[in-house]
């Protein structure tokens, strides 16, 4: 499995995650290992077998319609760095 | 060259549920910011998700309603992508294998056959925040309230079947009809409660390879359906007449300038990276939950169009204005139990209770004249008690006090005339007082007829019965 500079540019941008040109030399042969590993399972035919979706055999867990207490503002805004009022404060967002 | 616009619709249906889709907060509308949440649409670690039971019936009965397979097993995936209103860095959606797949509407263009508009699918997801600009308090900040974050949401994508905007907008309408009657939506577009997305191309007529698409958003009405719908095809074809290609991108519609504008932030490619939601478990729909949700749903607004046609006879025009909405239909039904007249009962619901409702910005719910007052006031006109004019007086009376009509009529003495002496008495002396007009009328002038109809009207307060009126008016002038 190969990774180029560009795939991992491409996966750090998605992270919203800043690299310098050492890491992603580094980042790119140690992703290549991991992809490289996993790509072993291509090895098995698993033509017909349903892809797993959840590990856990389960189905089916629902809750009623009812409405549950919120946790109030103070909670809620605690862990904001900024806020303003009632609102956790961002940098400005333009569309 | 000749272009044909191809579109196709994504629409979010804001559901009608007390709670939102995986936590037991409110989606009450208007709280103070940020009051309406928890860890889970907080999205703070560790806290898990569960499904809303309510999200799901909600979402069975849609797909029936629109011809949809409702899929047996499916699951939800997460949509990964940054932005300051999704908390978690992550919506949770349905990718593959959404809960209702493969229907249709056959949508009704004016002098047209059915058209046949294919739904690619429908599938539940949690709403984002709302984002907060322009406050002076922000200091050039946005601001976050996450009350709608995690809210449910039904998004309805329809395959490229729409070929005009006027389609595209009936495609909507009914739509909004049909999510609207089964009470699953308020259909509030103001509020966001039901609001569209619209994938717009073109491609030289008579060929098969869809051109390059954009996506508009922010369009939240109707008629700026139409509006962005039609600017969008138009800005297309001069730019490829100019020699330019359409590039694949999102853009925002502008109500003001009535334009749709690139939105640079979003240009790049999406890669949202989907993958199944390990917090939550498959949900699996039995044959007999379906079964069990189709019997509970109402009569749709086409099937019951059809019946007001077949059993009440109406024509199709008020069938179609009798059944915009559930409580309408219902209200004009009640009407006919108490009134055995369907098409009387359908003028005065489209005619004399729609005016009286628009004046006074009322909804038909709490329609201060019960259907079955109004069948009593019809029964007076039908037995002749009262005469048609009476009975819009009678009738802005009820609406003013409650009371039935048969008790407005009797106090305020308006039990039409219909005694053929004390109308010829009336006609004498009016044809004693205008000799002038008698002539006028024998000498050939038979417009002067309205005069002595208004004049005996006047005399007897709108009392007298037209019909005789007019018989006996003939009769005399005529001398």
């Amino acid at each position: 499995m190969k990774m180029t500079i560009a795939d991992v540019e491409n996966v750090a941008r998605l992270a919203r995650l800043e690299l310098s040109p050492e890491d992603k030399e580094l980042f790119a042969v140690q992703m290549a290992a991991i992809l490289g590993y996993v790509e072993k399972l291509n090895e098995l035919n698993t033509e017909g077998i349903v892809p797993t979706s959840h590990a856990v055999p389960m189905e089916n867990a629902f809750r009623k319609d009812e409405v549950q207490p919120s946790i109030g503002l103070g909670r809620a805004l605690a862990n904001a760095p900024r806020k303003t009022g009632t609102f956790f404060a961002v940098p400005k967002v333009i569309e | 060259m000749k272009y044909q616009p191809v579109i196709g619709l994504e629409v979010h249906v804001q559901l009608l549920t007390n709670t939102k889709i995986f936590c037991g907060c409110s989606t009450k509308f208007g709280a103070e910011p940020n009051s309406q949440t928890c860890p889970v649409c907080l999205g703070l670690p560790g806290a898990l998700p569960v499904l809303n039971k309510k999200v799901v019936e909600f979402a069975i009965k849609a797909g029936l309603s629109t011809n949809c397979s409702i899929t047996p097993r499916s699951i939800f995936a997460r949509k990964n992508y940054f932005y300051p209103d999704l908390p978690k860095g992550y919506q949770i959606s349905q990718f593959e294998d959404p809960i209702c797949q493969w229907g249709w509407l056959d949508i009704k263009v004016e002098g047209q056959e059915l058209k046949r508009i294919g739904i690619t699918r429908i599938h539940m997801e949690e709403d984002a925040g709302k984002l907060v600009h322009g406050d002076s308090e922000m200091n050039d900040g946005s601001g976050v309230d996450l009350n709608r974050a995690c809210t449910p949401l039904l998004e309805v994508v329809s395959e490229p079947d729409l070929r005009t905007s006027d389609e595209a907008v009936i495609y909507l309408k009914q739509l909004h009809q049909i999510v609207t009657w089964l009470g699953i939506c308020d259909g509030n577009m103001e509020e966001g409660s039901f609001r569209c997305d619209a994938n717009v191309s073109v491609m030289p007529v008579g060929s098969d390879k869809l051109g390059t698409r954009a996506e508009i958003k922010n369009v939240n009405s109707f008629k700026f359906v139409k509006q962005a719908i039609e600017y969008e095809i138009q800005r297309q074809i001069e730019l490829i007449e100019d020699g330019g290609t359409v590039v694949q991108e999102t853009r925002l519609f502008d109500p003001n300038s009535g334009k749709t504008r690139s939105m640079r932030s979003k240009e790049e490619a999406h890669d949202y990276r989907y993958f199944p939601d390990p917090d939550l478990v498959p949900l699996v729909i039995s044959d007999e939950w379906i079964e069990r949700t189709r019997q509970e749903l109402p009569e749709l607004p086409e099937q019951r169009q059809q019946r007001f046609m077949a059993e009440l006879g109406l024509p199709l025009y008020d069938a179609e204005v009798l059944t915009a909405s559930r409580a309408l239909a219902d209200y004009f039904e009640a009407g006919v139990a108490a009134h055995d007249n369907a098409k009387a009962v359908a003028n005065w619901v489209m005619g004399e209770i729609t005016r009286a409702l628009n004046d006074s910005g009322a909804a038909i719910e709490i329609c201060p004249v019960s259907p079955t007052q109004l069948g009593g006031l019809l029964k007076l006109i039908d037995s002749g008690t009262i005469s048609g004019k009476i009975a819009k007086t009678v009738f802005d009376e009820m609406w003013k006090s409650g009371k039935a009509a048969h008790i407005i009529v009797e106090e305020q003495g308006l039990v039409q005339v219909s005694d053929s002496s004390a109308i010829e008495s009336i006609i004498d002396g009016i044809m004693a007082a205008n000799t002038g007009q008698v002539e006028e009328y024998r000498g050939g002038k038979e417009k002067v007829f309205g005069f002595f109809v208004g004049q005996v009207m006047k005399v007897s307060k709108g009392k007298a019965n037209p019909s005789v009126v007019n018989e006996l008016l003939l009769n005399k002038l005529k001398g």
